[in-house]
């Protein structure tokens, strides 16, 4: 009870924020942009989300779609490689470089060749750059995290007798939770980006990306916006969701029972 | 003749060899430690005392020398689990509880999970920590994070217990109240113990016999018999225990003097 009330009084300060925010911009722009050209009031995102909402809806799936299979794909390569590096030598020093020269390159600007691969309307090549974009983060997070271990902790396991497999079962993987759900929580709203960047030069034509850029085309920004804050809206359902499946898989961290407090 | 609880002969450790980085860090030690004994390690930083309890341990090779632990090789003796360890950091596994942290070895041993629980429970009676089964590693205090850590080590019946300092990170008034627990654990465990402190009344409450060691290269340099009997509050304010303080102390003077 005293917890509700305590988060409650908690959460008004930043929800109060937010609607003197929200009414702000919206008396604001009614006096200096009645047209709407700079940037829409929220009352006419809404108005065009309403009333858009089949096609917007159908947007969010296709987008949704291709956000949740690349980066699906992404984490688990992210995941595989680091552990593949950590456990042999050789897999370090052939992925590393390699995994380290395709983060140079930048990935959003391969959406067109990625086309050309897969075909121009093809979701495929929007599920590969988002793929690509979220296999370094991850990579990088998750094997920090299997290597930088307490080296007492592992002088522990060998006095056992443990073998390495029990090692990176009981020691490794544990240490690198927290970096790999910092990871998903980073990649989470990364992938969003990637996919609608990619969806402007091809794939899908009624996912959200192309939507965007035929509402601005025609000048009809409120439309745009409302595509804007439906993509807006699945990048933060997966942050809530890579969050919760934090304090799910790991109650015992601080950072956990720091925010539970 | 009853067999060593470990006997070292020889040993040598030279890191990096043959670069310029080398270091010298053990030279030619001989260390026999009967069954049952109370041994510390104290010396200044760079004196290889860690490095000896890690050559014992079989963590780390010798460059030159034979370890024998209980008359097996130190590996030998490793892989039969003949060991447990305590650092200065407890090293205890934050995912899991206190109970599943004494659990681990045991786990990794292949007990039945009734038995791990069993014995779990006995030890965190031992270490007067029976309330805390079921909480995590950070919501304990450092004193009692290294309670787990020695029950922990324990927790399996070692024949030899090694322990890196387990002590350095704790308060004055906490660490006199752990050392006064692992007299108690060690006088109803039985166990040998090799312990490195760089606390001279530590070593003297603590031990049987203090071996004093010398930096660069890394070597013994003396070892005191330490007979008080049984220690109690008492002790550290005896006439013997200053007599003893004074008699590392002066050991440890006359290994820095010949720098």
């Amino acid at each position: 009870m005293t917890g509700l009330r305590h988060r409650l009084s908690a959460s008004l300060p930043p929800v109060a924020f937010g609607l003197a925010g929200l009414a702000l911009w919206e008396s604001l722009l009614r006096i200096t942009d009645p047209r709407g050209f700079v940037l829409p009031p929220p009352s006419e995102i809404v108005a065009a989300l309403v009333d858009n909402w089949s096609q917007i809806w159908t947007g969010t799936r296709h987008t949704g779609y291709v956000i949740l299979t690349g980066l699906a794909a992404g984490v688990i390569l992210g995941v595989l490689a680091a552990l593949l590096v950590t456990r042999f030598r050789s897999a370090n020093e052939t992925i590393t470089p390699v995994a380290t020269a395709v983060n140079a390159i930048p990935i959003i600007a391969l959406a067109p060749v990625f086309n050309a691969w897969f075909g121009l309307i093809s979701p495929h090549s929007n599920q590969a750059v988002v793929t690509v974009l979220v296999f370094f983060p991850v990579f990088i997070n998750v094997t920090k995290g299997l290597t930088q271990v307490q080296p007492s902790q592992i002088e522990l396991m060998r006095s056992y007798a443990a073998r390495e497999r029990q090692i990176t079962r009981e020691v490794r993987i544990p240490n690198a939770m927290p970096f790999f759900f910092n990871s998903l929580k980073i990649v989470s709203s990364l992938s969003v980006i990637a996919a609608i960047v990619a969806e402007y030069f091809g794939g899908r034509q009624d996912a959200l990306g192309p939507m965007i850029i035929q509402s601005a085309g025609l000048t009809r920004y409120d439309d745009a916006w409302a595509a804007v804050f439906a993509g807006a809206m699945i990048g933060i359902v997966l942050y809530a969701l890579a969050a919760l499946a934090e304090r799910l898989a790991m109650p015992w961290h601080a950072s956990v029972r720091e925010a539970a407090r | 003749m009853t067999e060593c609880a470990v006997r070292a002969e020889g040993i040598t450790k030279v890191f990096n060899q043959g670069r310029p980085n080398e270091v010298h860090a053990l030279s030619e030690v001989d260390l026999a430690i009967e069954p049952g004994e109370f041994v510390s390690l104290i010396g200044p930083s760079g004196c290889g005392k860690s490095t000896l309890l890690r050559v014992i341990a079989s963590l780390t090779e010798p460059t030159e020398g034979q370890i024998t632990v209980y008359g097996k090789p130190a590996e030998q003796a490793r892989l039969d689990r003949d060991y447990g360890m305590a650092f200065q950091h407890s090293g205890l596994f934050d995912w899991r509880s206190v109970a599943r942290n004494i659990e681990l070895p045991l786990e990794l041993m292949g007990w039945s999970r009734d038995k791990r629980q069993q014995r779990a429970r006995e030890m965190l009676e031992l270490v007067k920590l029976g309330q805390f089964g079921d909480h995590h590693p950070a919501e304990l205090s450092g004193g009692m994070r290294q309670r787990v850590a020695i029950a922990r080590a324990l927790s399996f019946n070692p024949s030899l217990l090694l322990m890196d300092e387990p002590f350095g990170a704790l308060d004055e008034m906490t660490r006199e109240h752990m050392q006064t627990e692992l007299l108690r654990i060690w006088s109803e465990t039985g166990t040998t113990v090799v312990f490195v402190t760089h606390s001279i009344p530590e070593s003297v409450y603590l031990s049987s016999r203090v071996v004093v060691m010398s930096p660069r290269p890394g070597r013994i340099s003396t070892e005191i018999p330490v007979d008080l009997g049984g220690r109690d509050a008492d002790t550290r304010e005896s006439p013997g225990f200053f007599a003893k303080i004074t008699e590392v102390r002066e050991a440890l003077r006359a290994v820095e003097g010949a720098e």
